[in-house]
């Protein structure tokens, strides 16, 4: 594959097809764990090696599989994984599994996960299935992150709480800047705002880029910019 | 002799959204005098703090949605939900709670679904629940009611504007020395520690009829609520409908236990019951459209406020409520159908 289909391919996953913000697939972790930035970080790394690993395990099977029974067999490569991943957590980050509780085993019925194996990594080579699997997992973890450190700032007004969740070592519970936030926000309908905010941020984001796009575009394409034949 | 000749409609109703608002804040005008007469200053202070953010924030959507402004805010609707909105918090609530839910109710209850007439739920009571689930601990805070025989501590003008600025009490208050628990949390919280009904009644906050101030408030809600109905600004159905979903329930349950329930007449004169009869389930975009759809509202409305009261862990419910029916309301609409002339009934054929 050349850099720039891989560059494209990257940049496919972290915002032009994102899978949280454009494609709304694995809503239900996004919004139910996004209570703190740490908790995403967590949850996101997981579901990116999950879906890394099981593009590449069905991009590799991709002649071998049946088309009829292919979704039982992404659910049987996905729940394999995520069920090593799960353990990994279980032994290392014991504290951080406790905190995400069903949710890590909940990564194999992430749509994200089964809509990349079907859409893309069946279709194409590993490498090219492994750099997508890269980068839809890499937008969707910081899409995570974003949302969960926002909830926290508006929430709880701390950022970073419960870090030693994932560094190990003492309890850490934040930088603080007061002493109570706007509850809601790590609330359930707090997540669904978020998600309006950071899906509006996108879309307005992506107009302003279009008119500019364009203005830039009209302006070379002025007649008077152009001599007279 | 000369014909003057006039072209059809020959009688043209003088009815503008401007005049009915401002019909419904004249309405208002006793209820909220009680309300300062027996909680305080605080009251004025939460009403000019939203009446800034609701029309300042209207201000600010139409502005970004590239309308004119005084379009809308000429019609006083935003008024009206800065009003209801005061009504629902506590007399001590500090400025930033009045300012986050006099802006969620304008940006994102009214203007989000495009504005006034398409608003799915009544602005005033998504921005009283934001603000109640995201701040608890202000949203509790009421005042004990100013009769003469309950000894508590009063808060001067100066105190209560301090505390609306800053959230904080003069150094020499304690909030147990100004609050006291609502009549309805009494209530339900004596009831459930197995008070009889009439133990719970000798707390000095109840009154002759109804929470002690909260009765007068209600009478005077009612007064104005009458006076709205003269005026066919509203019209009879939804608060009958939620006074029959409310005290039919109420009744039968306190005929059946008169020890364990309270009375239909305390629930009728405490909490926001008739406010939300008259004032806040009559909203005309987000309520049902057809005198039958309108009973059943109203009915859904009471009733829901009767399992809030009964069952639930708020003390009262008028918010989730209207909110909850006003989800419903498509729904009631489209069974609610009137019939149409010529047309076969439903499940007739033709």
């Amino acid at each position: 594959m050349t850099s720039g289909g891989l560059m494209e391919r990257l940049q496919n996953g972290l915002w032009k097809e994102n899978p949280g913000l454009v494609q709304l697939l694995g809503l239900c972790p996004l919004l139910a764990v996004t209570t703190s930035l740490v908790n995403g970080l967590g949850l996101g790394i997981a579901t990116m090696v999950v879906l890394t690993l099981s593009n590449g395990l069905v991009s590799a099977t991709r002649r071998w599989i049946l088309h009829e029974i292919r979704l039982p067999i992404y659910v049987v490569i996905i729940a394999s994984l995520v069920t090593c991943i799960e353990l990994m957590f279980k032994a290392w980050f014991p504290t951080l599994d406790r905190s995400l509780g069903i949710f890590i085993p909940l990564i194999v019925t992430n749509c994200a996960i089964v809509a990349r194996a079907e859409v893309f990594a069946s279709r194409n080579p590993i490498g090219a299935s492994l750099v997508d699997g890269i980068g839809m997992g890499a937008g969707f973890a910081l899409l995570l992150m974003a949302i969960g450190a926002f909830r926290e700032l508006l929430g709880q007004a701390s950022i970073l709480a419960g870090l030693d969740l994932i560094t190990g070592g003492e309890p850490f519970s934040g930088f603080s800047f007061a002493d109570s936030g706007f509850l809601i926000a790590v609330l359930p309908p707090g997540a669904f705002f978020s998600l309006a905010l950071a899906v509006a941020a996108k879309n307005a984001i992506d107009g302003k880029r279009r008119i500019s796009r364009r203005r830039t575009m009209s302006r070379k394409l002025r007649p008077s910019d152009h001599p007279r034949s | 002799m000369e014909f003057v000749r006039r072209e059809a409609p020959y009688i043209a109703p003088k009815a503008n959204v401007s005049s009915m608002m401002l019909q419904v804040l004249v309405a208002l005008i006793p209820a909220a005098l009680a309300h300062v007469w027996y909680f305080g200053p605080g009251f004025l202070c939460n009403l000019i703090i939203a009446a800034i953010f609701c029309v300042g924030g209207e201000a600010l959507v139409m502005r970004l949605r590239g309308r004119p402004p005084l379009a809308t805010i000429s019609d006083y609707s935003a008024l009206v939900t800065a009003v209801l909105l005061t009504f629902a918090l506590p007399s001590l609530t500090p400025w930033w709670v009045t300012a986050t839910g006099s802006l969620f109710a304008i940006v994102i209850a009214k203007h989000m679904y495009g504005g006034l007439g398409f608003n799915v739920f009544n602005p005033a009571m998504v921005g009283y629940i934001v603000v109640l689930i995201a701040f608890p601990m202000d949203l509790n805070l009421w005042v004990a009611p100013h009769m003469g025989d309950i000894d508590y501590q009063y808060l001067t003008l100066l105190q209560t504007i301090a505390y609306t600025l800053t959230g904080a009490l003069p150094e020499t208050l304690t909030f147990d020395a100004i609050s006291r628990a609502t009549p309805l949390d009494a209530m339900q919280a004596g009831l459930r520690t197995m008070h009889t009904f009439s133990e719970i009644w000798a707390n000095p906050i109840m009154g002759n009829f109804g929470g002690r101030g909260w009765e007068w408030i209600g009478n005077l809600t009612l007064a104005g609520g009458i006076w709205l109905l003269i005026k066919k600004i509203i019209r009879w159905h939804i608060p009958v409908g939620v006074f029959a979903g409310l005290l039919i329930p109420m009744t039968v349950m306190y005929a059946i236990d008169s020890s364990a329930n309270a009375g239909p007449g305390f629930h009728l004169f405490s909490g926001a019951t008739i406010l939300c009869a008259f004032f806040i389930a009559t909203d005309p975009v987000s309520a049902a459209t057809s005198p039958k759809g309108r009973l059943v509202y109203g009915a859904g409305i009471g009733f829901l406020i009767f399992s809030i009261r009964q069952w639930g862990s708020y003390a009262d419910g008028v918010a989730f409520a209207v909110v909850l029916m006003n989800m419903a309301t498509p729904a009631i609409d489209y069974v609610t159908r009137p019939h149409i002339v010529g047309h076969p009934r439903r499940g007739q054929r033709q």
